[in-house]
């Protein structure tokens, strides 16, 4: 979690320096939840995180290098280049690289479990992560139907953090709360009332994932957070509503956990901020490496979409001058 | 004995069921009951476990099949109608397309798409999707015009490393025959020479290949020889041979059952405008489907589509240019 924020504060001050191309956009305030949900899952298992799951990320295994130079632009790591900021991956490694459309990765995931149990393999679930505002797609109505038509081992973890870019959660749903739907699907919910608290995270989370596990098919677990922030860094969220944010949900879940390790002994301040230096150093170490590594070269490219290149169709318009 | 263009299909499936363990075909009602035009039939019953019923979902039977791609499954998609792959477009496009080049995660994957019109089909159980997902990046499409093809392209699509949209025609499921199944076949890419023919060329692929090979046989009857080009892929598209038989006749025909805006046939006109002008003795042209929804009754149908008797009108107007 301290990782996770202070790496993408980082990211940010570098998207205001000007030195990130695209956009950023930060789990600030969703740590808990995306670090649960990563926590639940174990070697094999399937994770398709969203935008605001640099913790869950960095959990479930990803090197802050691929990171930071996906951020950065470096033609090294898994997006080379050819996609940026939080639509990363290595799905060949069980950890899925989003599209921008909202609810599409659960029916992917979805499939990768379908292909688990066609090969006799068992034990291992896929998650998936959403927001509320994804939750109002046709593909999430789709993939939830469809997931639980099959009994997959899915977890399906929604976090509520109340907007979606700047529209409020009364304009998006409904229903009273969100893990009702859970009934209408066939499918086991899970409130999580205080999404900032880490501990009825990994209580929450954790006993959906093993219900899941287990062979109780598709696990809906909706945990409600504010989002502290805008969407992105180009949006100051002036629109959250100050009530909002003096509310006990609308608290900071790094700090509410820091005060628990204080208030039960785990760690003294002076070791927190033993910890706190050396997140930052390792996220200074890995905006230095990603720096250091080339940008992607129009030349080196093949400008190819597909891996069978002798079907690569390639026409260019009768231009028989270089593109360079 | 003889086999139907819908008969290849279904065989070619059972042939890659039986050889690879990888595959796997999902859709609607594509099981015990055999698919809506039974392409799938008896397959659930051959292939326990391997050929299953989706729900009304086109959107997350393309989305699972991804995830089954990337865990190593072969899997084949049959959208019920061409038409109603529009609910799943998304998750073609952006998704499916976009793996490799994004990821360089293959993804083999291929999906059936039962198009063009029959008479009294309507509006939504008619369309010709295929020029709409040539244009995305990262999408091989099929468009087989014969019994022949319909079979050896659909198991080449299944052994390809990347999504194949494979595009085949409900009106030649049954009016289209061969005495047998091929040995041997073109790979795809390569376009064919349906009728050979020194005065014009047309190129077409799909059912209009054999509404324009009427047109070559009733004109071939007046001393005109057509040259009638298959190209049996649009994407990739073999410009080669495009251009090689312009050369031989110096005049071109693009004929298409889609829309009139773009696609295929301004694709082929653009190509040839661009790399083969020296070579054109008139401007080329093109014929198309009507800008309108594909009507339902007959009468509009017959009229809506390109035909033989259309086809060799615009035929007549190109050797006059």
């Amino acid at each position: 979690m301290l990782l996770a924020r202070i790496s993408e504060e980082k990211y940010a001050s570098l998207y205001r320096a000007g030195k990130i191309y695209g956009g950023v956009f930060i789990g600030k305030g969703q740590e808990a939840i995306s670090v649960a949900t990563a926590m639940a899952l174990r070697k094999g298992d399937v994770f398709a995180p969203l935008i605001r799951d640099q913790a869950g990320r960095l959990a479930f295994g990803e090197s802050l290098l691929d990171a930071t130079r996906t951020y950065l632009g470096s033609r090294l790591g898994p997006m080379r280049g050819r996609d940026g900021n939080v639509h990363r991956g290595r799905p060949r490694d069980g950890y899925m690289a989003m599209i921008s459309h909202l609810g599409a990765m659960i029916s992917v995931v979805s499939g990768t479990l379908i292909a688990r149990r066609a090969k006799g393999e068992r034990g291992t679930i896929g998650a998936v992560s959403l927001g509320e505002g994804g939750t109002s797609t046709g593909s999430f109505h789709e993939a939830l139907n469809q997931a639980a038509v099959e009994k997959l081992p899915l977890l399906l973890v929604v976090t509520n953090n109340q907007y979606a870019y700047s529209t409020p959660a009364a304009r998006q749903f409904a229903c009273r709360h969100l893990a009702d739907r859970a009934a209408g699907y066939g499918v086991e919910g899970h409130v999580l009332d205080h999404g900032n608290d880490l501990g009825e995270c990994l209580d929450v989370i954790g006993e959906a994932a093993e219900r899941a596990r287990e062979g109780h098919g598709p696990q809906l677990v909706v945990g409600s957070v504010l989002r502290l922030g805008g969407h992105g860094e180009h949006d100051d969220g002036s629109y959250v509503l100050e009530s909002l944010k003096r509310t006990k949900g609308g608290a900071d879940c790094l700090k509410v956990t820091e005060q628990f390790i204080l208030n039960e002994g785990l760690a003294s301040a002076e070791e927190m901020e033993r910890w706190r230096a050396n997140a930052v150093q390792q996220v200074e170490e890995a905006v230095a490496a990603a720096q250091r590594e080339p940008a992607p070269d129009p030349d080196a490219e093949d400008w190819c979409s597909i891996s069978t290149r002798r079907l690569g169709d390639g026409y260019n318009g009768g231009c028989h001058e270089s593109p360079g | 004995m003889s086999i139907t263009y819908l008969e290849a299909i279904r065989e070619a499936q059972a042939r890659a069921l039986h050889e690879d363990p990888r595959v796997y075909i999902y859709g609607q009602d594509v099981g015990a009951f055999g698919g809506a035009f039974k392409a799938t039939k008896n397959l659930a019953n051959e292939f326990p476990g391997r050929v299953l019923d989706a729900p009304i979902s086109e959107d997350a039977m393309v989305g699972s099949a991804i995830g089954a791609a990337i865990e190593g499954m072969r899997p084949i998609i049959e959208m019920q109608y061409a038409d109603f792959s529009t609910v799943g477009f998304n998750q073609i496009v952006n998704n499916a397309a976009t793996l490799y080049w994004r990821t360089e995660t293959k993804c083999p994957i291929v999906i059936r798409l039962p198009s063009g019109g029959t008479p009294g089909s309507g509006p939504f159980h008619s369309q010709s999707m295929e020029a709409l997902y040539a244009t995305y990046p990262g999408l091989i499409v099929m468009t087989p015009a014969t019994v022949e093809d319909a079979y050896s392209m659909l198991l080449e699509a299944v052994e390809i490393d990347d999504p194949v949209i494979f595009c085949e025609h409900k009106y030649l499921y049954y009016h289209l025959k061969a005495e047998a199944l091929p040995t041997e076949a073109l790979p795809t890419g390569k376009a064919r020479i349906a009728r050979a023919g020194r005065d014009a060329t047309v190129v077409t692929y799909s059912a209009m290949v054999h509404e324009a090979l009427a047109m070559a046989e009733e004109l071939g009857r007046e001393g005109i020889e057509v040259e009638v080009v298959d190209l049996r892929s649009i994407k990739p598209l073999d410009t080669d041979t495009v251009l090689a038989s312009v050369a031989r006749t110096g005049r071109m025909l693009a004929v298409g059952e889609a829309w009139p805006w773009g696609g295929v046939t301004a694709e082929v006109v653009a190509r040839v405008a661009c790399d083969g002008y020296n070579l054109l003795d008139a401007a080329p042209m093109r014929l198309n489907a009507k800008d309108t929804p594909v009507p339902f009754h007959p009468n509009l149908w017959g009229t809506h589509r390109p035909t033989a008797r259309t086809i060799a009108r615009a035929m007549r107007e190109l050797l006059r240019r």
